[in-house]
């Protein structure tokens, strides 16, 4: 069974209701047990990262996914904040230590600072070296984003990225861990792909 | 590359979808579960979806064709209509929107922007204001829900800036399904003082309008009446924006 990481902040339906549409049976649940029982794990989320950290460590939730990924190697997908959660630490809403699955930080993103709007916000390229989880996805297909912070790894890890003013990291992967900075469930046609990729093992 | 955006917007009565002409004369057209499924099928970029006469009549857009709407379209949604309070706001995303549309709210009460942003975060927040000329050609806010509204377009847009608002729906009243084109001046004005994006709206009339709204400044432009009424879809304007080298998501 899959479990889609409920932390009552955002459109969390959103990817419920994608994966309904594809046939992938999920619960929503933010309750540590059934991250316990969990065979694969959706992290959605969007909000502040010190928000979420704070939730997560209100329930317990931090360790039981510690446990569940680092320990039993069940696979994750992380979407938008949910991947950014991955990082040792973020910066919004005041520096907070986030799960610490990869070793890297979510800072302001840089394209700020060279005269571009933020919020990013639309449908941009993703250059993803045609990894295993976006098989039958053209590269450079468009997904849609939505957010201020970006994902900079501190590690050797797979990465996609997208261009903003900069290149930035949109897509992460290490081991069982996989994080997409776009939204799945808005990008349409190929984030229905990725999903249900991901729930099929191509990963 | 950033791709510059276009949007149908869909406006509803409370149970129908409408177009208006200057906020005024109505034309109803039909179920907007219908509708917002024919531009699901288009692949459009984003949609938006507005109750015009909520906050006049002291209520919120109706969640369930929200719901039934965010069933079928795998697209973002933005969500506005007599959303006054972070519960409103958390009941939209529950039922859907992955952004909602603040209006009314921004000026009963100055101070929600800020709390709305610190809950939902910037991205969720889309401020959307409609704007008029007076007598005297100068630009004033316009309250639909025939409000007296205090604020000058300069105090607004200082407000939108310290609330770190995500985005700018930039309506302007004059021109709403006029189709006589955006009004440039006002999409140059705005977009320059704000750093976040900019959706322009009101009185596209042809691809090329589109075209210009973006060349002004914009960084999405929403469209309704030539959607509703003649034969250019989303693809045409998006064709004719990438033909003057705007990048788009064909």
């Amino acid at each position: 069974m899959i479990t889609v990481i409920d932390l009552k902040i955002g459109n969390i339906n959103s990817v419920s209701r994608a994966l309904k549409y594809i046939g992938i049976e999920h619960i929503l649940s933010s309750n540590p047990v059934d991250i316990d029982k969990a065979e694969k794990l959706i992290f959605p989320g969007v909000g502040s990262f010190a928000e979420a950290m704070k939730r997560m460590r209100n329930q317990g939730l931090d360790s039981a996914l510690k446990q569940a990924v680092l320990s039993r190697k069940v696979p994750i997908l992380g979407i938008c904040l949910g991947m950014q959660l991955f990082a040792s630490i973020g910066e919004e809403g005041g520096k907070t230590e986030g799960l610490d699955f990869i070793k890297a930080r979510v800072a302001y993103h840089r394209a700020s600072g060279l005269g571009f709007r933020l919020p990013h916000i639309g449908w941009n390229e993703v250059e993803h070296n045609d990894l295993e989880i976006f098989d039958s996805v053209p590269e450079k297909s468009c997904f849609y984003f939505v957010h201020s912070y970006e994902f900079i790894p501190e590690e050797q890890i797979e990465t996609g990225h997208t261009n903003y003013g900069v290149d930035f990291v949109s897509f992460v992967k290490k081991n069982n861990i996989i994080g997409t900075q776009f939204h799945l469930e808005k990008s349409q046609g190929v984030g229905l792909k990725v999903l249900s990729n991901f729930c099929e093992d191509k990963f | 590359m950033l791709r510059n955006r276009v949007i149908p917007i869909v406006l509803l009565d409370g149970y129908s979808v409408v177009k208006t002409i200057q906020f005024d004369i109505r034309r109803n057209l039909g179920n907007p579960i219908v509708v917002s499924r024919i531009y699901e099928s288009r692949n459009v970029d984003e949609l938006i979806l507005l109750d015009i006469d909520a906050s006049r009549e002291n209520r919120s857009i109706d969640l369930h064709t929200v719901e039934a709407v965010s069933c079928e379209c795998f697209m973002p949604l933005t969500i506005g209509g007599g959303l006054k309070t972070c519960q409103d706001i958390e009941n939209a995303l529950k039922a859907g929107a992955d952004k909602v549309s603040l209006n009314s709210i921004i000026f009963e009460n100055p101070y929600f922007l800020k709390e709305a942003v610190s809950v939902f975060g910037s991205q969720c927040i889309v401020a959307s204001i409609d704007i008029k000329k007076d007598n005297s050609g100068e630009y004033v806010l316009f309250s639909n829900s025939g409000k007296d509204i205090k604020f000058s377009l300069e105090e607004c847009l200082s407000l939108l800036i310290d609330s770190k608002v995500g985005e700018v729906l930039l309506n302007n009243v004059d021109l709403d399904g006029m189709m006589t084109g955006y009004d440039l001046d006002l999409i140059k004005y705005v977009s320059s003082r704000v750093n976040t994006p900019v959706i322009a709206a009101g009185g596209a009339s042809k691809p090329e309008d589109c075209v210009k709204a973006v060349k002004a400044g914009a960084s999405a432009v929403a469209v309704a009446s030539i959607f509703h009424f003649t034969s250019i879809t989303p693809r045409i304007c998006k064709e004719a924006m990438a033909n003057a080298g705007i990048p788009t998501r064909i």
